[in-house]
């Protein structure tokens, strides 16, 4: 019973046995399988359910296309939904379950759905729950979410890494079917950097699916000696398993690398995936057609799929679908099929031929003019029924039926610059349209060249071009002989007729119907038959059913294809998993974070730590025996009240600012004035924005005639120093004035309170004293002959200096200040005990400088000079912003302290309607002892 | 995207920061120029379907300030110069 449906040859190893399991049942496989080809060799068809109608569904397709068979894979935290079981590749130990089913994909209950389908066509959504609105989001849409969707996340932590990556080529080729390879190779021995990216993990694209020989070669080992030859070659890197996933500006290419997925867990130190950027002087599209069906009635079933895939199952995987198989066509290329399977020894038991014109198959019933227009079997195909060309009607017994209706070319990633396909009449299928990313050409089927010599001659042609305009010399071998057979296809694109359902979106239970109706309600255009009806916003992107809808619109707008027009396409190309694009920015490593000189210290202390900006700051130090946060806080405040607390501000932003217009350049940079600051001295200065708003806030002192070093707020470091850079060359180019970011350079630590003076005056080698060193004095010290700068400032109205050394010996200078400090029982104090200190102080800091507020909103009106030009000077004066009724910062004393308000509330009389007319302001900031607020006056 | 730095050759966009029209370039003198001259230097921009000419700031890099010249349909970057050397051409200076 093992692998039931395998027959004879393919590209698998039949010298080993993958165990897998699908939905629990153990099967076995071989390497080279895909879950899919391994599924179907154990005789297993039916591998989902559809979206909207939970149908029974199994593979339509042998490609990445695929709309039908989405599965878990893996399980526990690994498990993956919306696997395509087509290109999920077999590995010994893999497991799998259906998806979208309850409680077993054999017996759904919601496949009840099926049996209301007349009230789930198109549109259902938008009038069925339209009213009453306020049920929308808590009775109609909790409901739908349940029922819709297919696969389920597993809410546990992806355990694998993902990983990014650049490369840089002269010419990317763009998959590895005929006339990629024939392309890499003309590249390659011409010795241009080449990178051939093929989403398949073996390269070979058709060939390997096909009895075609090329030379005097099978198909599939021309590709594998040209496979050899490009490995061979160090300016080739090949790239299997490997999707590019969209085109971007200037010869950018995103690329998935799937690297560990065909194994049960990555290899240690491998990532899972990795995401490519791959930047490509030219690109190759060499992606070869992609299948489309023909719709008829009931054409969803287990065991109906494109034709091309079911001869790809027999060639490539040895594996035939079913038993007694017919094929249904319009074009020549579904005889093909017919013809390799019966050579495989498979009972073709009719070829149904929408043309008339052509020679029959010898040996087969060829019917000529038919049709097939209904097929019956609940779980798998069991019967389907022909329409002969007399008319009559018959039906007959088949387990598998190949379904083509033309090819494709795969013009996906030729629209991602929004240019769009052109439709070609003799194909009968949309090529590329002029427009496209700059720097791709195509080549092979994707442009329409469909035979095989097309897709190797126009591969060589095309790299021969690109390499040409890079100024490179390619060569153009002697190609082999290849088949180059003429297209003959009549247009057929659903069966008329009956009152079944005919489907052509399959993932999104898209039927010829909904088609219709969408025509009916005035939904014609193709952008809206889009949007109405859902078709080709499944996550295959309509790659097999979107040109069928199309051609159905057509048909009842009476205008042609063209006319029609049709939607494109955008990256990705296949859906890419969000572990992907995030790489290795999750959790902690989301983003980068600094931390402070005193970190390892206030480690040792048992800190608390808090993200600020891009740092990592000490929040509060507890005690033992502090068991809430208020209280180490609140003996952090009061122990620098009484004594002397120190802080690490290093994260404060410092920038050196140095030339002869310095001080002119300060001017204008700053609302109020610093040219007139004397050295040695330091000021509070206020930024504006040029719209007049408050931009930032700090200290800068003047360290020498032509020397000052500015602060910023930590959260601003990084856009004022942009601002600056911004005024010095741009708005004043011919200002003296250099900068540079000095946030990193100084350990900077505040020490504060009424034994400030004195804890400093042990460490700090110069005179210190009020006299020496006044109020707002600035300068340069030494600590026991180690370089570094004293500001007197406060930030929390005490006595208050900060200190700063080179960063290297923040550390030792912590130790050395709190050693000093201990006769004075000093303390370290982190951001909380920073905040309420401030509060009490009155400054602003981020909650009030929010962006939104004036220099008058702050009290600080009378800051912004206006004998000078300044950043913001002008616009700050408008008339909505100077009025004095506007909002003002202010101080607030709670009247009664154990209450309890929360930064944000707004001020209400007592007893007054909560409406924007009684709003008297809002609590900015909060301290445990004084809260501060905005309100109007 | 790449953008040429006349400096430092072809870098990817991501080292950049975008600020906005390089019209931005030509603000006025606060001490002659009043609100409306303001206001419509710092509001009204056009916001063309074609070729416009835009600073960046090499953050990751150099930090130059540039004008790169780019085609907001196609993103095709025509020329890209320093924000200095423009200014001063313009006429800028202290």
């Amino acid at each position: 019973m093992s692998q039931s449906n395998r027959i004879a040859g393919g590209q698998i190893d039949r010298s080993q046995t993958f165990r897998f399991t699908f939905d629990g049942v153990p099967y076995q496989g071989h390497p080279g399988d895909t879950l899919a080809s391994a599924l179907l060799a154990n005789g297993v068809r039916l591998m989902g359910r559809s979206f909207k109608y939970h149908r029974p569904r199994g593979p339509l397709s042998a490609g990445s296309e695929e709309p039908n068979a989405l599965v878990h894979l893996r399980s526990g935290a690994r498990q993956e939904p919306n696997t395509r079981a087509t290109v999920a590749e077999l590995f010994d130990g893999l497991t799998a379950t259906s998806q979208n089913a309850w409680p077993s994909v054999k017996f759904d209950a919601l496949a009840i759905n099926d049996r209301f389908n007349s009230f789930f066509t198109a549109g259902f959504y938008y009038k069925t729950f339209m009213w009453p609105a306020a049920f929308w989001e808590k009775v109609y849409e909790p409901i739908i979410r349940r029922a819709a969707g297919l696969g389920s996340l597993t809410r546990q932590e992806d355990p694998d890494e993902y990983d990014k990556g650049f490369l840089h080529c002269d010419l990317l080729v763009i998959g590895a079917g005929p006339a990629g390879l024939s392309a890499a190779l003309t590249a390659g021995r011409a010795g241009a950097r080449v990178i051939l990216a093929d989403e398949d993990f073996r390269m070979g694209g058709r060939l390997n699916m096909e009895t075609l020989t090329i030379g005097d070669a099978a198909g599939a080992d021309w590709a594998a000696g040209v496979v050899a030859e490009l490995a061979s070659l160090p300016n080739v890197r090949l790239m299997p398993r490997t999707t590019i996933i969209g085109a971007f500006d200037h010869g950018i290419y995103g690329a998935v690398e799937r690297v560990s997925d065909h194994l049960a867990t990555p290899a240690a130190g491998k990532p899972r995936q990795t995401l490519w950027r791959i930047y490509s002087s030219r690109a190759i599209l060499a992606a070869g057609a992609i299948e489309r069906p023909i719709a008829f009635e009931n054409n969803d079933r287990p065991g109906i799929m494109m034709a091309g895939s079911l001869r790809a199952y027999a060639n490539r995987w040895g594996v035939a679908v079913g038993d007694r198989v017919a094929i249904f066509t319009n074009n020549e290329d579904g005889l093909r099929t017919a013809t390799d399977l019966r050579a495989k020894g498979v009972d073709v038991i009719a070829v149904i031929d929408a043309r008339t014109d052509g020679t029959l198959l010898p040996g087969i019933r060829h019917l000529k003019g038919a049709e097939v227009i209904d097929s019956s079997g609940r779980l798998a195909l069991k019967t389907i029924t022909i329409r002969k060309a007399d008319g009559k009607t018959e039906t007959v017994r088949a387990t598998a039926l190949g379904v083509t209706g033309g090819w494709n070319p795969n013009v996906n990633m030729t629209s991602h610059h929004r240019a769009r396909p052109v439709w070609d009449e003799g194909l009968q299928s949309f090529i590329p349209g002029d427009g496209g990313p700059p720097g791709l050409i195509v080549a092979g089927a994707a442009a329409g060249h469909m035979s095989t010599h097309g897709a190797l001659a126009t591969g060589q042609a095309q790299a021969i071009a690109a390499l040409e305009l890079l100024g490179m010399k390619a060569k153009a071998d002697t190609l082999p002989k290849a088949e180059d057979a003429p297209i003959s296809i009549t247009p057929k694109w659903y069966v008329t007729g009956g009152k079944g359902r005919s489907w052509i979106d399959p993932q999104n239970d898209v039927t010829v119907k909904d088609v219709k109706l969408a025509h009916k309600e005035n939904f014609s255009s193709v952008e809206h038959l889009k949007r109405y009806t859902t078709l080709g916003m499944a996550t295959d992107q309509g790659k097999t059913g979107n040109v069928i809808g199309l051609a159905v619109m057509a048909g009842l707008t009476g205008q042609t294809i063209p006319e029609t027009g049709t939607t494109i396409y955008r990256p990705p190309y296949t859906p890419v998993a969000m572990g992907t694009l995030a790489g290795r920015s999750r959790g902690k490593d989301f983003k980068p974070f600094r931390l402070t000189p005193s970190h390892k210290w206030a480690e040792e202390q048992g800190a608390v730590f808090v993200e600020v900006g891009m740092w990592l700051r000490a929040q509060w130090f507890p005690r033992p025996g502090e068991t809430h946060w208020r209280q180490s806080v609140d003996r952090e405040v009061l122990a620098t009240r009484k004594s002397v607390g120190i802080c690490d501000v290093t994260t404060l932003g410092k920038i050196d600012i140095q030339g002869t217009d310095a001080g002119a350049f300060l001017d204008r940079v700053y609302a109020n004035t610093f040219s007139t600051l004397a050295v040695g001295k330091c000021r509070y200065g206020l930024m504006l924005r040029e719209d007049g708003m408050v931009f930032d806030d700090g200290t800068t002192a003047r360290m020498g005639e032509a020397e000052y070093v500015m602060t910023t707020t930590t959260a601003n470091a990084v856009t004022v120093f942009r601002h600056l850079e911004y005024c010095r060359q741009v708005l004043w180019p011919d200002m003296d004035v250099q900068l540079i970011s000095t946030t990193e350079a100084w350990a900077q630590f505040s020490v504060a309170g009424p034994n400030a003076r004195k804890l400093l005056e042990k460490i700090v080698d110069q005179d210190i004293s009020d006299d020496a060193f006044p109020y707002m004095g600035a300068g340069e010290i030494t600590i026991g002959g180690t370089r570094g700068r004293l500001f007197r400032i406060s930030f929390s109205g005490e006595l208050a200096y900060e200190i700063a050394v080179p960063t290297r010996y923040g550390d030792a200078l912590i130790r050395r200040l709190m050693e000093a400090g201990q006769e004075f029982d000093a303390i370290v104090y982190g951001t909380e005990a920073l905040g309420v200190m401030r509060v009490e102080k009155g400054h602003v800091a981020g909650n009030e400088l929010n962006g939104q507020s004036t220099a008058l909103n702050m009290g600080l009106g009378k800051m912004v000079s206006k004998k000078k030009d300044s950043i913001g000077m002008v616009l700050s004066q408008r008339e909505g912003m100077v009025d004095p009724n506007g909002y003002r910062i202010v101080g607030v004393k709670p009247v009664d302290p154990k209450g309890q308000l929360t930064a944000g509330s707004h001020f209400l009389e007592i007893g007054a309607e909560p409406v924007m007319a009684n709003d008297g302001g809002w609590l900015t900031s909060k301290s445990t002892r004084r809260i501060w607020a905005a309100i109007s006056p | 995207m790449i953008i040429n730095h006349p400096i430092l050759g072809p870098r990817d966009s991501q080292e950049f920061v975008y600020l906005g029209d390089a019209s931005l370039m030509t603000r006025p003198d606060g001490m002659t120029a009043g609100i409306e001259e303001f206001h419509d230097w710092l509001y009204n921009r056009d916001n063309p379907a074609g070729l416009h000419r835009e600073l960046w700031y090499h953050e990751q890099g150099d930090r130059s300030w540039l004008v790169v010249t780019r085609n907001t349909v196609t993103h095709e970057i025509t020329s890209v110069e320093l924000a200095r050397d423009v200014a001063r051409k313009m006429g800028r200076s202290k």
